[in-house]
């Protein structure tokens, strides 16, 4: 019986175009565009800068702010104003004001004030602009401290250098980071939206009343609609490791059976959440938008773009509360870090939980409605 | 033993909504083919939902082939066919794979019940390899019913099977109902079409979820109570307004071109022509004629 009903199952997929498009290309294109443009490094920050002074030391600074990659000189005025006026239109991020007698107050005062103001509507932007500006001054502090303060006076000040080392990801690469979450919001998707919508396509078209009437067995049912799309995800895993491993060099360095285990579980939980949703709804357009709530929460507090620790308790918990968060957390663990069984085990256990929580809750609400 | 008995069944959606079915009782025997006829919103869907398992009676007792439509709805399963309203099979697939899927699901083979949709499949079968998405409305009729009758059931269930199919086939979908009755296979048919009420053994007419009569068709005509004239021959607004004016005037109703009034006591043909004449519709003919269902129905729902 499950045999037949399998058989349908696959033969409708083979022959629906975009629920093909769906799995195989859009693994394909997300994993190798979305990372690279999904980048937290900042470049391209317009920078304008009010130069009152003219002086060949202040142009000594303009030339290594320019020359460091990350700005983009929009603007050289002699006014504030002027400045502000690019600040407004948008076509300055960060205005630097060297005052007037920037040169000769660093030469004969020994110290200069400058002042920075930095265009907040992107926090990101703003915040990094501003930090990057700070590394480059002070590396120019130091030059300018050993051009002209003399050699046998030692620097006033103890320099403490710190040189970091990073774990995992040793050129601190955003792709690295990047991939495997975006590998398991795919996952997330084809087994989410895909199994909501497939049954419910069932009861629009009145299909689903058909099997009703005949001796099939609801559990047959459900698992001939759930074991399709736990392949599907498992397909769409797979290319996606294979992406990652062509494209950009990542092999996980965890084990593969634990990696695919977790996944398996995972699935179960999330194809439970699309059963659920479908089991509440009558249209397909209903079920996507629902399900597409859903996704938008779980990918924005998920953990892909920022970090969970960086969110206040009450979205951490929202976030925990998520299967993807878990699965982005495991996926980066197991691919970059290599963890083993022991240190997955805390996050399976709740996936675990959520797939039993999620299929019941499905299953009983199922046989009620019908 | 009655293939299907209704005893009183009730079923309303929603609270304080009117039930979509009141208080229905009727029993259909073994190998009839029984009628079931009424307007849209009728109730006919919601009972047929009940007798096929798919919806639970408020209150009342039904049982299909001898099983409780509650308590033994498993072995209803496998022993009812059943077509609804709508086309339901799987549009992304084909004929051939339908009827096969169909098969299997209900635990068995084209091959085992083939003689029983011969004459039907051998219509659909040069397209076996089309989806049935790109079937015309006939033709996907024709499978919808190969599909429900590939286990060969001992009772169908067709919900308003020709609404929306040309008059060609619907006389063909009709002959096909009569061969399978031939068979033995007990059909309870729903229809909002008074013209195919007269080829089923018995018909129910069924109106706001009350049943109004439960009779065979001839039955039925044979029980209409008032003397019936046929009246044509002039404007039909004109003549509807005339008839109605008439001191014994039960009713009156356009039938195509001609308008059928119903009387509390016989004004003979003569006597109405010549009221028609004195209102100045000369031209109009007049000739006593038989009720038709329609006209049945017709005063069963305005006695109700």
């Amino acid at each position: 019986m499950l045999y037949f009903l399998l058989q349908k199952e696959f033969r409708q997929i083979f022959r629906n175009r975009t629920i093909l498009a769906v799995v195989l290309v859009m693994p394909l294109i997300q994993l190798i565009v979305l990372p690279l443009a999904a980048d937290y490094e900042v470049k391209n920050i317009n920078l304008c800068i009010v130069d009152n002074d003219r002086s060949p030391e202040a142009q000594r600074l303009t030339q290594q702010l320019t020359a460091s990659g990350y700005f983009r000189l929009t603007g050289y005025t002699a006014s504030y104003p002027e400045a502000l006026a690019l600040l407004e239109a948008d076509r300055a991020d960060v205005v630097l004001t060297l005052p007037q007698d920037f040169e000769r107050g660093l030469m004969r005062d020994g110290g200069q004030t400058l002042s920075l103001a930095v265009n907040a509507i992107n926090g990101v932007k703003a915040g990094l602009g501003a930090a990057y500006i700070t590394t480059i001054l002070q590396t120019y502090n130091n030059a300018v401290r050993v051009q002209w303060v003399q050699p046998d006076r030692f620097p006033a000040t103890p320099v403490l250098k710190v040189a970091p080392v990073y774990w995992y990801n040793p050129f601190l690469n955003y792709r690295v980071f990047m991939v495997p979450g975006v590998l398991a919001v795919l996952v997330t998707m084809i087994g989410g939206f895909l199994s909501a919508l497939n049954i419910v396509q069932e009861k629009e078209v009145g299909t689903i009343e058909q099997i009703n009437v005949s001796p099939v067995r609801k559990h047959y049912f459900i698992l001939g609609k759930l074991l399709p799309f736990w392949v599907l995800g498992n397909v769409v895993f797979t290319l996606g490791l294979l992406v990652a491993r062509v494209v950009y060099g990542i092999v996980p360095m965890g084990s593969m059976p634990l990696l695919y285990g977790f996944v398996t579980l995972y699935l179960l939980a999330i194809l439970g959440l699309g059963l659920l949703i479908s089991t509440y709804c009558e249209t397909q357009q209903q079920a996507m938008l629902i399900t597409f709530f859903f996704m938008m929460v779980f990918i924005l507090l998920g953990g892909l773009f920022t970090p969970l620790d960086s969110m206040p308790a009450w979205a951490r918990a929202v976030a925990y509360c998520s299967p993807v968060t878990h699965l982005i957390a495991v996926m980066r663990m197991i691919i970059l870090k290599g963890s083993t069984l022991h240190d997955v085990l805390p996050a399976a256990g709740i996936v675990a939980a959520m797939a039993l929580v999620l299929n019941t809750w499905a299953i009983v609400h199922y046989r009620k409605t019908s | 033993m009655d293939a299907i008995r209704v005893e009183n069944i009730t079923r309303a959606f929603g609270k304080g909504q009117a039930p979509a079915v009141d208080g229905v009782s009727f029993t259909v025997g073994e190998g009839e083919l029984f009628g079931l006829i009424g307007p849209d919103g009728a109730g006919k869907t919601t009972l047929f939902r009940i007798l096929i398992t798919l919806l639970l009676p408020d209150a009342g007792h039904a049982s299909v082939g001898g099983h409780d439509v509650v308590r033994d709805y498993q072995k209803i399963r496998s022993t009812v066919g059943y077509m609804p309203g709508k086309f339901s099979l799987y549009t992304d697939l084909t004929v051939e794979e339908n009827l096969h899927f169909f098969a299997s699901v209900f635990n068995t083979k084209v091959s085992d019940h083939y003689a029983l949709i011969r004459d039907l499949y051998e219509q659909i079968k040069p397209f076996k390899d089309r989806r049935a998405g790109k079937l015309s409305g006939g033709m996907k009729q024709k499978l919808a019913l190969c599909c429900a009758l590939i286990h060969r059931p001992t009772a169908l269930f067709l919900d308003e099977p020709t609404t929306g199919v040309d008059p060609v086939s619907r006389k063909e979908f009709w002959d096909m109902l009569g061969r399978l009755r031939a068979e033995g296979i007990t059909i309870l048919v729903s229809t909002p079409y008074m013209d195919e009420a007269a080829r089923c053994d018995r018909i129910a007419l069924i109106q706001q979820g009350r049943i109004l009569s439960v009779d065979t068709p001839a039955g039925l005509r044979a029980g209409y109570p008032h003397p019936l004239y046929a009246v044509g021959g002039a404007p039909m607004p004109a003549l509807l307004q005339q008839l109605a004016h008439h001191p014994q005037a039960v009713s009156s109703y356009a039938f195509g071109e001609w308008a059928h009034a119903a009387f509390t006591a016989d004004p003979g043909a003569a006597a109405l022509q010549g009221y028609l004449r004195d209102a100045g519709l000369a031209a109009a003919s007049v000739q006593p004629t038989d009720a038709t269902i329609e006209d049945c129905f017709m005063d069963l729902m305005k006695r109700n």
